[in-house]
């Protein structure tokens, strides 16, 4: 064993649950190292959910090990609590409370933490202290949610899709909340289906499918692991005067090359060489350049290449 | 600052109640405007006082004597009419040789008071003597009116009503918004969740008693003879049995239409039986049993009692057994059955 397992946040160990007849977490293994954010991405259904719920010690595994922060839930659940900062998919705080009134009850549960308008002051809420929790936007909610987490000053913080079904404004201000908590040094475990929400908060990344982990790694090593860096389109010659493809392939650094209605997709690895490169075979052959495209792999490019199906697709 | 857990799941409570002013309405306004309302319907009006016509004037005169018949000088030819459609209940005529006659419906026993009434008033008015005479003791005490059977009655409905809505509905909406798992989430302890329910009951249990049974014995002067202390012993007691049936029905239940469903299923019956707006002994004797073991009629029954009769706490022996009995298997069922999530 590595020397970083011995001390994990979080070990999961063949983990197993069984809803009627649908497997939702088939002897699934995790591992989450202290003070790193975790991902696990994953489409609906992939059993995400039901993975962190048992780590949260709210849901019984049929089998398998879960130990956090070195306890267990059977043996150790009264301590384990009062470290661990939850935030559920889709929890309705009740309305007709302000958001001070929430805060102050889910403080009053853990011995020790900062006080209720501090923790409105990580989220950003202190103008709506005094607001009814019904009156707040859905990103504000969400925010409130987090802020409910926050309250015991935790060592490891659960997020159910933090995210999810906010528009792109509050999602960004969302995740430069959950940055900023990063750098504190404590450990997150999040879910999420969107990629790019992987990619920019998570050192390392579990993509689920049907309950099982597919792949792990860090964001970057998954992309390189089923393609190269960068993909890049371009559409150039005509009737008269075509491209010559296979020169096109020849070029060092570029291979997959498709040919599409007109324009040719390929994949590079080293962007800053291979567009001079391709630059230099089409004036060689003095064919003309009409548009040329390039973006960067994604996880989406991961999970669709290891599954053949996007990640939205439900 | 960090306050105790249960105080603060129990402001929350309050909170909650407050702010829903529905809520409010129902627990203490309705019940005030339903005695104040029943109470006006059925207050003891002072002996009526009959209509009846008289076809001559010196007819007329002769009746008007009696302060309880209101006369009407008629017509000969409109004496019918005003006989036939109600107007009056009797029409007073003279017949052949000086005799009197009266016409009314023998069947409508407003009528027959009129008859008598009346020829009492004509025989008098003749210069007939009583030979014996008579005098009325008139009976209007409180505790006999209907009003005073009314309030104990509403008062136990409004015991049931609120303890069994507040903690059946409070529960199954927190479920539904998935906020009792999120309390899970948190190092709550759970008996503080349960418990912050039955201590708002039990300070909002002071105030709803308090009012409806203030402006009972204000407005209506409804006599309280029985000890206060039983009085809100029994009130504490019957609230917390009708908290453990409404926990029962939010054990499992998802959705608030199927909680409310339960409930109006397992009230109604105790709405009908229990005594509420009449007595419970109309119902046949093989049901009677039953009856009396309903927590409803256990709390109806024990607040007549004291009120009315002014029966001591031992006397109310078997009905705090009946409620004890649901409290305890209630409580003990439903956390048997209880899903936190």
């Amino acid at each position: 064993m590595s020397p970083n397992a011995t001390k994990a946040a979080l070990r999961v160990r063949r983990l197993r649950k069984t809803y009627k007849d649908v497997v939702a977490v088939n002897d699934l293994d995790l591992e989450v190292r202290p003070g790193e954010c975790f991902g696990l991405l994953g489409p609906n259904g992939a059993g995400k959910t039901t993975t962190i719920e048992i780590c949260e010690g709210l849901t019984p595994a049929d089998a398998g090990e879960v130990e956090v922060l070195g306890m267990h839930w059977a043996s150790d659940a009264k301590a384990l609590r009062q470290r661990l900062g939850i935030q559920l998919q889709e929890t309705q705080l009740s309305d007709k409370l302000t958001v001070l009134e929430t805060i102050d009850l889910f403080r009053s549960f853990f011995q020790q933490g900062p006080d209720g308008m501090e923790v409105i002051g990580l989220v950003q809420l202190e103008e709506k202290a005094k607001s009814r929790v019904g009156n707040l936007s859905g990103g504000q909610k969400q925010r409130l949610a987090l802020a409910c987490a926050l309250v015991g000053n935790p060592d490891f913080l659960f997020l159910d899709e933090p995210t999810t079904g906010l528009d792109p404004q509050a999602r960004r201000q969302l995740w430069e909340l959950i940055e900023k908590f990063k750098l504190s040094g404590r450990t997150i475990l999040l879910t999420t289906h969107y990629m790019d929400e992987a990619e920019r908060l998570c050192e390392r990344v579990a993509i689920m499918d049907h309950g099982k982990t597919i792949a792990l790694g860090t964001p970057r090593e998954l992309i390189a692991s089923v393609c190269a860096e960068h993909l890049v389109e371009f559409s150039a010659g005509t009737h008269a005067h075509p491209l010559d493809l296979a020169a096109v392939s020849a070029i060092d650094g570029i291979r997959d090359v498709q040919h599409e209605n007109g324009s040719v997709r390929m994949q590079v690895t080293e962007l800053h060489r291979a567009v001079p490169a391709l630059l230099a075979e089409l004036g060689r052959q003095a064919v003309p350049l009409t548009e040329l495209r390039t973006h960067s792999a994604t996880l989406e490019d991961v999970f669709v290449t290891l599954t053949g199906r996007h990640l939205r697709d439900e | 600052m960090n306050s105790h857990p249960l105080a603060q799941l129990t402001l929350v409570r309050f909170r909650e109640f407050l702010r829903e002013p529905e809520a409010v309405f129902w627990v203490f306004g309705f019940p005030i405007l339903l005695a104040a309302g029943l109470g006006l319907a059925f207050r003891n009006r002072p002996a009526e006082v009959l209509e009846i016509g008289a076809v001559t004037p010196q007819l007329t005169a002769s009746l008007r004597t009696e302060k309880l018949l209101d006369v009407r000088e008629l017509p000969a030819g409109d004496a019918g009419t005003a006989l036939r459609t109600g107007k009056v209940v009797l029409v007073a005529e003279p017949g052949a040789n000086g005799t009197v006659v009266y016409s009314y419906d023998d069947t409508n026993p407003e009528g027959r008071s009129a008859r008598m009434l009346a020829d009492r008033a004509v025989q008098r008015a003749a210069g007939r003597q009583d030979p014996i005479a008579a005098s009325d003791a008139l009976m209007r005490e409180p505790g006999s009116r209907y009003i005073d059977f009314l309030v104990p009655g509403l008062l136990g409905m409004n015991l049931m009503g609120s303890a069994v809505w507040g903690m059946a509905f409070g529960i199954v909406d927190a479920r539904r918004k998935k906020l009792i798992k999120r309390l899970m989430a948190t190092p709550m302890p759970r008996e503080y969740y349960l418990l912050s329910f039955a201590l708002s009951r039990l300070v909002l249990l002071v105030v709803e008693v308090g009012a409806v049974l203030g402006f009972a014995v204000l407005v209506f002067h409804v006599p309280v003879h029985g000890s206060l202390t039983a009085l809100g012993l029994f009130c504490v007691l019957s609230s917390m049995s009708f908290c453990a049936l409404g926990l029962l029905i939010a054990s499992r239940v998802q959705t608030i239409e199927a909680a409310s469903g339960m409930t109006n299923a397992i009230m109604m019956p105790m709405w009908i039986c229990s005594g509420v707006f009449f007595s419970a002994q109309r119902f046949p004797n093989v049901m009677q049993p039953l009856i009396k073991a309903l927590p409803l009629t256990a709390v109806i029954d024990a607040l007549r009692a004291n009120m009315l009769q002014g029966a001591t706490m031992a006397q109310l022996a078997p009905q705090a057994g009946v409620l004890s009995a649901w409290l305890l298997v209630c409580f003990f069922v439903a956390l048997k059955l209880f899903r936190w999530r």
